[in-house]
Order: C-alpha cells, then sequence, then structure tokens
C-alpha cells in the first residue's frame, strides 16, 4: 500500500463496495498463495516424475502471456506482477492428470485466462473460478486424455484407475494411509492430502484465505457422506474416504476459497461451503462421473452473487 | 416526413445492421443446435430463408384482410404451410440431411425470425419489399451459421463441409460439436460483431465532432453530444 510519504504523487483509486479486508495487499496475498503451492508442486513431482515441472511452467507462462496480451490489446494497464494469473496456471496444473500434453496445457490456459477471467474485465470481475473453468474446459474437449491416469513412483498398484473411480465402478475402497500421503492416481497436484494440508494451514494461518469455507466443507462432507454410510455401508464410502479421494482437499483449501468467487459474509461462507460439500457427495454417489467437486464449485460460484445479496448485513439502525 | 428506403437498404440491412442472429439474437435455438457441421448449417439456413421468403410474400399480400385480433395464428397457418414443404422435400430429396437435422426442420414453424419478420416488416409493407426483407434476413442468417459452424466444425471434427483441413496430429475438441462450444463460439461471435459496431459508431461520433468544430460556439456541443 503506497502512502503519501512514501510516494509522493499517489494516486487516489475508487472502487466501489463491498472490499475484502486483509492484513495483506492483493499482491502479496497473491505471492504467499503461490508459496503455499509449493508443498503441492513438490509432491506432484515426487509422485509423478520431472515431466510435471514442464506442465507447471507451461500452464503459469501461457497464462501470464495470455494475460498480459488482452490487457495490452484492451490499453490496459499490464497487472501481471499481481501474480493473479501465475496463481491461475500453477492451479490450473495441479488439477491436470499426470503426464499431461503441453499443448493441451496451453489451450486449457488460454481459455482459463481468457475465458474465465479476462472477458468478464480481469481479477476481481470474474464469477467462475478461471482454473476451474480451464479444467471443465480441458474436460469436454479432451475426455480421453483428461482421464488417463499415471501409477505414481512408490506404488505397488496395477491399476491406474483412481481411488473414486475404482470405488465408483468396481467398489474397491482404497487404502486411506495411501490416499493420505498421495500414493495413489490422480491429478499431480491434488492426491497428496499431507501435502495440500500443509499448504492450506499456512494460508489460514497467515490470514490469506478464511478459515470458514475449508471447515464447512470438511464438514459438510462429513455429515452429508456420513449419513449415506450410516445408511448403508457396503454401499457407500465412509466420510474420510470422500475427504482424502480426488481433489477434495485441493478444492477446500485453495479453489472454493478464492477471494473474487467466494462470498463475503460469514453466513455466507457456511452455505456456499455446505453447498458445495452437498453436489460433491451427491455427484460422488449418484452421478455419472466419479468425481464432482470441480462442477460443484462452478455451480455454487455461480450462487455467489445471491448468496451475498441474501446475506448483506443489516445496517446499524435500519428497521426491517 | 418519412425517410426514402431504397429496395437495396431493405435487402441489405438483414445482412448486417439487424443480422438475426448478431443483432436480432432471433433464431438462436436453430443457430445453436444444427451448427456442428457446415454442411447441417447451410441446409438449416436455407430452409429458414425458403420459408420466411415465402411467407413474408403470402403474409404481407394478406395483410389488409388479416384481423389484428387473430394475426399471429394467421401467420402460423401460413408459416406452417411452407414448413411442411420443406420437410417433405427433404424427406424425399435429401433424407440423410433431413435425419440429421431431425426435429429442427418442423420447428421452424415456431423459429422467431420468421414470425418476427412477419410482424414487423411484412404485415406493415408490400410484397416487393417484404421479400427482399426476407431475403436479407436469410442471407444474414446464413452468413451468421456457417460462421458458427465453420469455426465449430474446424476444432470440433478438423475438417470445414467434410474436407480434412487441420492435420491428424490435431486432437479434434470435443467440447466444440456438444451443446457447450455452441455457445462458446456464439458469445464469442457475439463479442465480435459487438466490438465491429461499437467501433464503428465510435469513428462516425468523431467524423461529427471534428465536422462541427470549426464553427463551434458555446454551448454547441451539447447539440453534438446530443445527436451523437
Amino acid at each position: 500500500m503506497s502512502t503519501p510519504t512514501a510516494n509522493p504523487v499517489y494516486k487516489l483509486e475508487l472502487t466501489s463496495s463491498p472490499h475484502v479486508h486483509s492484513r495483506w495487499n492483493t499482491k502479496q496475498a497473491m505471492w504467499l498463495v503461490i508459496i503455499s503451492l509449493l508443498p503441492p508442486v513438490v509432491a506432484s513431482v515426487l509422485f509423478y516424475g520431472f515431466y510435471q515441472l514442464f506442465v507447471i511452467l507451461v500452464s503459469v507462462g501461457v497464462c501470464v502471456g495470455t494475460e498480459a496480451l488482452i490487457k495490452k490489446a484492451r490499453h490496459k494497464e499490464v497487472t501481471i506482477s499481481d501474480g493473479s494469473a501465475a496463481i491461475t496456471g500453477l492451479l490450473l496444473a495441479l488439477i491436470l492428470p499426470p503426464n499431461f500434453s503441453l499443448f493441451f496445457t496451453a489451450i486449457g490456459a488460454i481459455f482459463a485466462i481468457a475465458i474465465g477471467k479476462e472477458i468478464f474485465g480481469g481479477l476481481g470481475y470474474n464469477i467462475f473460478n478461471p482454473a476451474l473453468v480451464g479444467r471443465a474446459f480441458l474436460q469436454a474437449a479432451f475426455p480421453v486424455a483428461m482421464t488417463t491416469w499415471a501409477i505414481p513412483n512408490f506404488s505397488d498398484a496395477v491399476s491406474k484407475a483412481t481411488p473414486l473411480a475404482a470405488f465408483k465402478f468396481e467398489k474397491i475402497t482404497a487404502d486411506l494411509g495411501a490416499m493420505f500421503m498421495g500414493n495413489i492416481s490422480g491429478s499431480i497436484g491434488e492426491t497428496s492430502g499431507l501435502a495440500v494440508l500443509l499448504g492450506g494451514i499456512f494460508l489460514i494461518v497467515i490470514g490469506v484465505v478464511n478459515w470458514r469455507v475449508p471447515l464447512a466443507m470438511v464438514l459438510g462432507v462429513i455429515v452429508f457422506g456420513g449419513i449415506f454410510w450410516l445408511i448403508d455401508p457396503s454401499k457407500y464410502p465412509n466420510p474420510f474416504f470422500h475427504l482424502l479421494a480426488g481433489g477434495f482437499m485441493f478444492g477446500a483449501f485453495y479453489m472454493a476459497t478464492d477471494w473474487v468467487t467466494s462470498p463475503l459474509t460469514g453466513k455466507g461462507m457456511w452455505m456456499y461451503g455446505g453447498g458445495i460439500s452437498l453436489i460433491i457427495v451427491v455427484i460422488r454417489l449418484f452421478g455419472g462421473l466419479p468425481e464432482g467437486v470441480m462442477y460443484a464449485i462452478l455451480f455454487m460460484n455461480g450462487f455467489v452473487p445471491l448468496i451475498n445479496k441474501y446475506t448483506k448485513p443489516r445496517v446499524f439502525g435500519e428497521v426491517k | 416526413m418519412k425517410k426514402q428506403v431504397t429496395l437495396w437498404q431493405d435487402y441489405f440491412k438483414g445482412i448486417w445492421e439487424i443480422n438475426p442472429a448478431f443483432k436480432q439474437i432471433l433464431g438462436t435455438c436453430p443457430t445453436l443446435a444444427v451448427t456442428a457441421t457446415v454442411e447441417n448449417g447451410i441446409a438449416m439456413a436455407l430452409a429458414t430463408t425458403f420459408v420466411l421468403t415465402f411467407s413474408s410474400f403470402i403474409i404481407s399480400l394478406m395483410r389488409k384482410l388479416i384481423p389484428s385480433q387473430v394475426r399471429i395464428a394467421s401467420y402460423i397457418v401460413v408459416i406452417a404451410t411452407f414448413v411442411t414443404i420443406v420437410d417433405l422435400v427433404m424427406k424425399a430429396q435429401f433424407p440423410e440431411l433431413s435425419k440429421s437435422l431431425g426435429p429442427f426442420i418442423p420447428l421452424i414453424v415456431v423459429n422467431c425470425i420468421i414470425l418476427g419478420r412477419a410482424e414487423a416488416f411484412a404485415s406493415k409493407n408490400g410484397p416487393l419489399r417484404s421479400v427482399l426483407d426476407a431475403l436479407g434476413n436469410g442471407t444474414g442468417f446464413l452468413i451468421a451459421l456457417v460462421a458458427l459452424s465453420a469455426i465449430r466444425e474446424l476444432f470440433g471434427s478438423r475438417s470445414v463441409l467434410g474436407l480434412q483441413i487441420l492435420p491428424d496430429t490435431f486432437e479434434p475438441m470435443i467440447v466444440m460439436i456438444l451443446p457447450a462450444g455452441a455457445f462458446i463460439t456464439y458469445g464469442l461471435l457475439l463479442g465480435f460483431s459487438n466490438t465491429l459496431a461499437e467501433r464503428k459508431k465510435r469513428i462516425a461520433q468523431e467524423e461529427l465532432v471534428r465536422k462541427y468544430k470549426p464553427v463551434q460556439k458555446a454551448g454547441s456541443e451539447e447539440i453534438i453530444s446530443q445527436e451523437a
């Protein structure tokens, strides 16, 4: 934050409410998010090899480049140094399957920034999480490549199926310990619950993301998943399987907590997190797809303006 | 006094100025549904143009006879007649095409381009101008559908009009032949056409300002901005 003494030619920038308030400014917070993503990046290289670094680099590079190009073309200030495009690229790379084609990664990155973010006006105006928009596009465009999994390095598994797919189609429940460490097949950054938890708790402790959304999602999935598990334990997985499987942890800590696309009020955050976990459980148990975190978060993103409207705090002294 | 509109303008306005797909946003249902291939897009646009032209002609001939309370029902009868002709001819002559367009040929009956032109133009103008207006709108619709379907077919199945253009190494994007791809492409094209229209408007505005600048007096700026 520039102060008049530090920078004599300061510009007064006016934006309309609501404002997020935080002890970090946007730039600092974005770089802290990037730091917090280091454990999942390390885990992805550890489990799936060095090639994943190229995917990450291509994704980040194309995202930043696309943002710079679009800002230039629209004669707007180039704001790539705030790191938001880099984060989108990093998040997008981490939710891709292992050994993903670099060309497809670039297409997804262009789509995430151009359609997911810049078409709405850039950072702060997008309705949907850009990284998830990119992944949803790739999922629809290249369904085969997006569901080709690999066996992680330290695993003695013979099946490449993700735990969720294995459960959905063959009723095999994976070992929860292996799922927590990340020794299972899945998207490169999401498989290791431990790495995601490390980064996520770091973000919450330093106050970059609000604790309510992840907590609401974790509690929600335990409650909703638990209800079905209690009804029929042989047919439905136990709630901890839900917690560790697929992209749940990554979604809860990094995707659903995006400042721009999550609600502003405390009550709204609980509703939002609870809604996401309910949709995740419903898709996983009754949907055609094995995993539903991405669609659940995108779906609830669409509800955020409505949630904000109905949970708006009353003005002091206002009479209903 | 009413401004004189030439016959050529009546035809030409449908192509860009009031393009059914990009300016009036009419007929979005077939626009999105049948544009997975260029062949389907052209067939749909031609069928619509045929129905549009003949129903506009008949409706404009009968415009003084139809009581305004039952005009929509009367228009639908006229339109349905021509749609039936198109549907039966396509079933007999182009069974493959008819199958791939499916229910969208019978659905031309409720296509809002045809009803919209009947209501907005053919019911108020003579037969010659109505036919020209219908042909112009049909041409505009054809251009829109070809643009949309060319993009979708190129990325969705690597080809345009069945001819392969992109190499085999290019993995086709399945999303482009799905409804989601139709919405994305349509949205992008709409945004593009709006950008073009806005730029044209801005240039015209600047021209106007430049024209009036030398004789500008106090207060004349307001008049210019009102005109613009």
